[in-house]
C-alpha cells in the first residue's frame, strides 16, 4: 500500500514537472523547419515547386515533400539534409531540374527596353531599375534563381558565370589601353 | 629559464648547413618584377597606380585602408607595364591578379616616411605606421603587423620573437641574426617598450651557435635588461606559433583565438627588424632574406632579394639547376608546398626555395589504407587525432570534421612523416580546410539571400496593407461624399417643395 501512495506521488510530481517544462521551455516557431531552412540555399528559385526556401522546409518538416528537389542545392544539400532528418540520400528528382554550376542574371542593357516586369520577378531585389529607365543586375546580391529570365519580354537576360569576389579594374591611364 | 615541452613533433633530420654560414648577399634587378594583389583575408588590394606610370622604390602601388589590407609597395622604380593574372605564391598553383613593373635601373627612391622617435611612440602612432609601411609577417603566414596591434585583448606581458627556424634547410632567420642582430634587438625593444610587455623573449634553436652569440652580443652591447635571448630545443615544430608560446611560458593558445588573446604577441625576426627600419628610417621593406637551396641548386645562397623577384631569377643567380635538380619546393620540405613553375614572385613571406635533387626528400609512393597505429596522434602537435580526421575527411563528413577541430591543424606535415601507410594526410587536410572554407562563404551568402528575401516578403506585405488601408479609406470617404449629396439633393427638393407649394393642385397626372 505505501508502495502505490509513493509510486502515486512520484508519478503525479514528475507530470506536474513535465507539464511545468513543456510550457515553460516551449520552443516558438517550427525549429525543424527553422534547421531544413538553414541547410537550404536561400536562392528562393521554386524549382522545388513550393514558393520559396522556407515553404519548402516547412513542407519537409511536414513530411509532405521529398529532400531531393532542391536543384541548386546540389548533392551536398541532399547529404546536409539526408543527415539532419536520418533518412537514406537519393538522387535529385530530374523533375525538377539539374544542378547548374553558379551563375548570376545579366542584362544585355543595349536591348532592354525599361518595362519593369523583372523587377517584382526578383525575389531578392537584385535588380535594380524604374520603369522606362534601363536596369541592371546587383551581381553580389543576384542568387542565380532565375526567376527574371522567363518574364523578359525582349529576352535580354541572360545567366553568366559570377564575377571574381573582388573586382578592382585598374584605372586606364591616359592614351594608355589597361593590359 | 624553464622551459615546457609540447606534445608531439619530431627530431629531425636539419641539412641546414646547406646555406648556413654563407653571408647575405644581394641578388641583382630582374627584368621584371611582379607584385601579387591578393591579401591575407582572401581579397585583392586595389591598385592605385595607370598603367605606364613610373613608379619609385617604396611608391605605394596598391592596398587600402583597413589594417587587413596594407598597403604594397614597388620595390625599385621603374614602370608599371602590367595588371595581369599571374602565378601565386600559394599552394595549388593558384593565380590572381598581379602588378608587373618593369624596373629602369635606377633605382630611385621615394622620400622616406618621417622617421618616429621610438622613445615618443604610442601603440596608435605605431600601428598607424606599421600600417602605411605594409608590414607584414616574414614568417610565413604573412599577418599584418598592425593588425596584431588592434589592442583589443588583455594587456601584453610577453613579446616572443621568432627566430627558431624549425624547418629542414631554411637558414633565412639564422642568417639575418648572424648579421644584423644589432637591428632585431633594437627591434625587439622598440616593440615591447610600445606594447607594454615586462619581457620580451627572442627565442633561436639550441644548435645555432653563431646566431645565439650574435644576438647576445648585441643584447649586451644595446644594453636591453628587459630582453632576453633563449635557446630552444631543436623539436620540429617549435617555430610554430603556438608550440613556442607553449615552449616559452607554458601557457596554451586556445583553439580558435590568436596569443594576443592570452597577453602574448609574438612576431618574426626578419618582421622585428622591418618594424625598426619602418620606424626609425621611415623605410618600407622592399627587401627580404630568401634561403636558396637543396641539393637541386649549383650554389645554396642566403640572398637579399627585392620584393617581387621571379624564382626563375634567383636560381639563375644561384648558378642555375644542377642535372639531379627533382622537385621545386616554395618553403621548407615540412610546410612547404611543391610548385610546377619558377616565374612565381618572391613576397614578403617567402622565406626560402627548395630544389630538392633526386632522391634527395621522401617520395610520396601509392598511400596504403590506414591501420589506425595511432602514430600520427601521437606526432600531432596540435593534439588532434589525424587519422580521425582523415576518416571524416574522405568520408565527405566535413561537418564532423570540423568538429573535430580541423582548423587546429597547422599543417606541420608531421603525420605524414611518421604514417607507416604513407598517407598524405596534411594535403587532405589543406583541402578540406579549403573545402570548409568554402562551405562557409556559401552558408553566408544564402544567410545573406534570405534575408534579402524576408525583408522583400514584409515590405510586400506592408505595402498590401497600405494598399489596402488607402482603399478603404478612399471608399469611406466616398460613402461620407454620397451622404453629403443626398443630403443636399433633399434639402433642395424640400425647397422646391416649399416654393412651388402654393399652386395647391398636383401638375403631374
Amino acid at each position: 500500500m505505501f508502495a502505490v501512495i509513493v509510486l502515486s506521488l512520484l508519478f503525479a510530481a514528475f507530470g506536474l514537472l513535465l507539464r511545468w517544462s513543456s510550457q515553460r521551455l516551449k520552443v516558438a516557431g517550427n525549429p525543424l523547419a527553422e534547421r531544413i531552412d538553414a541547410l537550404l540555399p536561400q536562392t528562393q528559385c521554386g524549382q522545388c515547386g513550393y514558393p520559396g526556401c522556407r515553404p519548402y522546409a516547412e513542407a519537409i518538416a511536414r513530411d509532405e515533400a521529398d529532400i531531393n528537389r532542391c536543384p541548386p542545392g546540389g548533392e551536398h544539400c541532399l547529404a546536409a539534409l539526408a543527415e539532419l532528418l536520418g533518412r537514406e540520400p537519393k538522387p535529385l528528382d530530374p523533375a525538377c531540374g539539374a544542378t547548374k554550376p553558379p551563375a548570376v542574371a545579366s542584362i544585355d542593357e543595349p536591348r532592354c527596353i525599361g518595362c519593369a516586369l523583372c523587377l517584382p520577378a526578383c525575389p531578392v531585389d537584385a535588380i535594380l531599375g524604374a520603369p522606362r529607365y534601363l536596369h541592371t543586375v546587383i551581381a553580389s546580391e543576384c542568387t542565380g534563381c532565375e526567376l527574371c529570365v522567363p518574364v523578359c519580354p525582349v529576352d535580354c537576360i541572360e545567366m553568366v558565370s559570377p564575377p571574381a569576389r573582388t573586382p578592382h579594374p585598374i584605372r586606364s591611364g591616359p592614351g594608355r589601353e589597361a593590359g | 629559464m624553464t622551459l615546457f615541452p609540447f606534445h608531439g613533433g619530431l627530431v629531425m633530420e636539419r641539412r641546414k648547413s646547406l646555406s648556413s654560414g654563407l653571408p647575405v648577399t644581394p641578388s641583382t634587378l630582374p627584368s621584371l618584377l611582379v607584385f601579387p594583389l591578393l591579401q591575407r583575408d582572401g581579397g585583392e588590394a586595389r591598385p592605385g597606380v595607370t598603367m605606364g606610370e613610373r613608379v619609385l622604390r617604396g611608391q605605394r602601388i596598391a592596398g587600402g585602408d583597413h589594417l587587413l589590407d596594407p598597403p604594397i609597395h614597388a620595390s625599385t622604380s621603374g614602370r608599371v607595364v602590367a595588371l595581369q593574372e599571374w602565378p601565386l605564391p600559394q599552394p595549388g598553383g593558384m593565380r590572381g591578379s598581379c602588378l608587373v613593373i618593369e624596373p629602369d635601373g635606377a633605382d630611385e627612391a621615394v622620400e622616406p616616411l618621417p622617421p618616429l622617435d621610438p622613445l615618443a611612440l604610442t601603440r596608435d602612432t605605431l600601428r598607424a605606421r606599421l600600417h602605411e609601411a605594409g608590414i607584414t609577417g616574414m614568417g610565413g603566414a604573412g599577418f599584418p603587423a598592425a593588425a596584431k596591434l588592434a589592442g583589443d585583448g588583455p594587456p601584453i606581458d610577453t613579446l616572443i620573437v621568432n627566430g627558431a627556424e624549425c624547418e629542414p634547410y631554411i637558414t633565412c632567420d639564422e642568417a639575418l641574426l648572424r648579421e644584423r642582430a644589432d637591428t632585431v634587438a633594437r627591434g625587439t625593444e622598440l616593440l615591447r617598450r610600445v606594447i607594454g610587455a615586462g619581457q620580451a623573449l627572442i627565442a633561436i634553436e639550441s644548435d645555432l651557435p653563431l646566431a645565439l652569440e650574435a644576438a647576445r652580443a648585441a643584447l649586451e652591447a644595446e644594453d636591453l635588461p628587459r630582453v632576453r635571448v633563449v635557446a630552444v630545443p631543436v623539436r620540429y615544430p617549435v617555430g610554430g606559433e603556438r608550440q613556442l608560446i607553449q615552449t616559452l611560458t607554458g601557457r596554451e593558445v586556445p583553439s580558435r583565438l590568436w596569443p594576443t588573446a592570452i597577453g602574448i604577441l609574438c612576431q618574426n625576426v626578419a618582421t622585428v627588424a622591418a618594424i625598426h627600419r619602418a620606424v626609425t628610417l621611415g623605410r618600407v621593406p622592399d627587401t627580404r632574406i630568401v634561403t636558396v637551396t637543396g641539393l637541386g641548386i649549383r650554389e645554396p645562397r642566403n640572398l637579399e632579394v627585392r620584393l617581387g623577384t621571379p624564382l626563375s631569377h634567383l636560381i639563375a643567380h644561384c648558378g642555375g639547376y644542377t642535372a639531379s635538380a627533382d622537385r621545386l619546393i616554395l618553403g621548407g620540405p615540412m610546410m612547404g608546398y611543391p610548385i610546377g613553375r619558377d616565374d612565381i614572385p618572391v613576397t614578403k613571406s617567402v622565406n626560402a626555395i627548395l630544389v630538392a635533387g633526386l632522391g634527395e626528400l621522401p617520395v610520396s609512393g601509392e598511400a596504403l589504407p590506414c591501420i589506425r597505429c595511432g602514430l600520427c596522434a601521437d606526432a600531432c602537435p596540435a593534439q588532434l587525432l589525424p587519422q580521425q580526421l582523415h576518416r571524416q575527411v574522405q568520408g565527405g563528413h566535413l561537418p564532423r570534421a570540423l568538429d573535430q577541430h580541423l582548423f587546429d591543424c597547422i599543417e606541420c606535415g608531421c603525420c605524414d612523416a611518421v604514417c607507416p601507410s604513407r598517407i598524405p594526410l596534411t594535403p587532405s587536410f589543406r583541402q578540406a580546410k579549403q573545402a570548409a572554407r568554402t562551405m562557409r562563404e556559401e552558408r553566408d551568402k544564402a544567410e545573406h539571400a534570405r534575408r534579402r528575401f524576408e525583408a522583400r516578403q514584409a515590405r510586400l506585405l506592408r505595402e498590401q496593407g497600405e494598399r489596402e488601408e488607402a482603399a478603404r479609406r478612399r471608399k469611406a470617404e466616398l460613402g461620407q461624399g454620397v451622404s453629403k449629396i443626398q443630403a443636399t439633393l433633399a434639402k433642395t427638393r424640400l425647397k422646391r417643395a416649399a416654393r412651388i407649394s402654393p399652386p395647391a393642385e398636383p401638375r403631374q397626372r
